[in-house]
């Protein structure tokens, strides 16, 4: 078992207080921390995606506030915060002022069990896989609520799409992890690390690994609800699905959530596949703190591969959309999933 | 068999199409098609075709190619163009004729459709480039582009 900040905290904290004072000192320090650092790199995400957008487009994006625009969102934030919550007539006020805080809750609590270095790991559970995919897909419940509550019929198609959108690609993330859990033999996240430093996952599962891969990206990207996969949004066709009505801070929530989760589906398949902290050929094993840096190099690289993809595709329709999850990634996963299987079994994995 | 050949095509078309993109992040640095615009006010160019406002241009002895025919007035959809004219003896031509007094031009009601200048039979009007047409006042926008004292560039008619 790692040793994780908590428990450095917590050992920190000790000296100072009481045992069980001190535990829960701990989680509160931990917690906050998580929020204050993903609040800002989710404002930094935003930015990111601003920027290479316009250069997708030619455009040169926003290069005024600060440095490079480097205080942008900061300044749209703190516009956001300074506007007025605007809601409708005879909406549910109860889940329309809820409805938020789920999606963003449930975005940040997946983050606690990612693994940037050895260390640096809030909450390593031994069913890590299977906690980040329940987690992940609570987010949607957010969604519909919010669709739900806000008493517009835009919302509501948006939040009905978002719903169909999640029950399906879920299914093709969770098999496509589970490809991989059959060579780590292991749920929690560090274990799949450890297992990694005999070569990423991605090379040692090889064929049935870059397939699994290609398929998680791709399912990712709907989880997400992002371009191509954006029907719940849909600004053409929806006004701005989901979350039409609502402004100021609880619209900022959203946007941060959806951000976070693009975060999170990558950080997800750096773990899991490309090896998270671990450094390319161990070159830099000899310096830990290191891993970080490699972490979001490689969780950056995938998060530009997401933008990528959501500045060069066209939005699918809806059949579109359940046609290539029920009739191709299905289909191809499960077959996926047995060829991995053989692959483990007879020990055809690339070991270095 | 169309089902594997669906997944290849597809990947294939989604690759040609991330390439295309590709590139274009590449070279967005060279090939921003963005204007700074406050900034580089003194520099900046418009676009050949941009349809800034409606001008007469004049030559340097205050010449201008309107015969005053009024088939612009005709041919502007929403009474932009007024034509106030009169009659008078040519000095060219010594004969008694039609010739514009002010030809005026709202700005404020103008669409940049472009008919007038299509309709004009001696290309006595033209697209202006300027960009800049706010002003305090909308008196302003109502213009006379004859210049005062100006007059018919003879030979035009022939
Ligand atoms: S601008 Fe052209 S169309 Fe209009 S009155 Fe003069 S000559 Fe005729
Ligand atoms: S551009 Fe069109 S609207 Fe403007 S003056 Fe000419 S005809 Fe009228």
């Amino acid at each position: 078992m790692p040793l994780s900040i908590t428990k450095s905290i917590q050992e920190m904290l000790l000296s100072m207080m009481s045992e069980s004072a001190a535990y829960y000192a701990a989680m509160v320090v931990v917690a906050l921390l998580y929020l204050g650092i993903f609040a800002i790199a989710g404002l930094f995400l935003v930015l990111l995606e601003r920027r290479i957008a316009a250069w997708f487009q030619l455009r040169i994006g926003p290069n005024r506030v600060g440095f490079q625009g480097l205080l942008q969102t900061m300044a749209d934030a703190l516009k956001l915060v300074s506007k007025e919550l605007t809601g409708t007539d005879r909406a549910d006020k109860f889940l329309y002022n809820l409805a938020p805080y789920f999606v963003i809750i449930s975005a940040l609590m997946a983050l606690g069990l990612i693994p940037f270095t050895k260390e640096f790991q809030a909450f390593d559970i031994n069913i890590g896989i299977f906690f980040l995919i329940a987690i992940s897909s609570i987010g949607v419940i957010g969604i519909l609520l919010g669709g739900w509550a806000s008493n517009n019929k835009f919302a509501l198609i948006g939040a009905m799409r978002s719903g169909v959108q999640t029950i399906s690609y879920e299914l093709s993330v969770g098999l496509s992890l589970l490809t991989m859990i059959l060579l780590t033999g292991s749920l929690q996240l560090s274990e799949i690390v450890e297992v990694q430093k005999g070569g990423w996952l991605i090379v040692q599962g090889h064929i049935p690994a870059i397939i699994a891969f290609m398929i998680y990206m791709i399912a990712g990207t709907a989880e997400t609800n992002r371009a191509p996969f954006d029907m719940v949004e849909a600004e053409s066709e929806l006004g701005a699905g989901f979350h039409t009505e609502y402004s100021g801070m609880k619209f900022a929530y959203f946007f941060l959530a959806e951000f976070i989760n693009m975060f999170l589906i990558a950080a997800i398949a750096t773990t899991v596949f490309f090896g998270a902290w671990l450094s390319p050929f161990g070159i830099t094993e000899s310096i830990p703190w290191l891993g970080v840096f490699w972490f979001l190099a490689k969780t950056l690289l995938l998060v530009f591969l997401m933008m990528w993809f959501r500045w060069t595709f066209p939005r699918l329709r809806v059949d579109q959309l359940l046609t290539l999850e029920w009739k191709y990634l299905l289909p191809i996963n499960l077959v996926n999933i047995v060829v991995m299987a053989f692959i483990v079994w007879q020990n055809l994995i690339i070991q270095i | 068999m169309s089902y594997f050949s669906n997944i290849f095509n597809g990947i294939k078309t989604l690759l040609t199409g991330m390439s295309i993109t590709g590139k274009y992040f590449l070279n967005s640095r060279k090939g921003a098609i963005t204007q700074q615009y406050p900034d580089n006010r003194d520099t900046l160019k418009m676009f050949d075709r941009f349809r800034g406002e409606v001008i007469m241009p004049h030559d340097e002895n205050n010449e201008h190619a309107c015969t005053g025919c009024q088939k612009c007035e005709i041919a502007c959809p929403n009474g932009t163009i007024e034509i106030i004219w009169d009659r008078g003896i040519d000095e060219y031509t010594g004969k008694n004729k039609k010739k514009i007094d002010k030809f005026v031009y709202h700005l404020s009601m103008c669409t940049m459709c472009g008919l007038c200048i299509d309709v004009c039979p001696t290309d006595a009007i033209k697209w202006g480039q300027n960009f800049e047409n706010s002003v305090y006042d909308r008196t302003a926008l109502t213009r006379v582009l004859n210049k005062p004292g100006s007059k018919l560039r003879p030979g035009v008619e022939d």
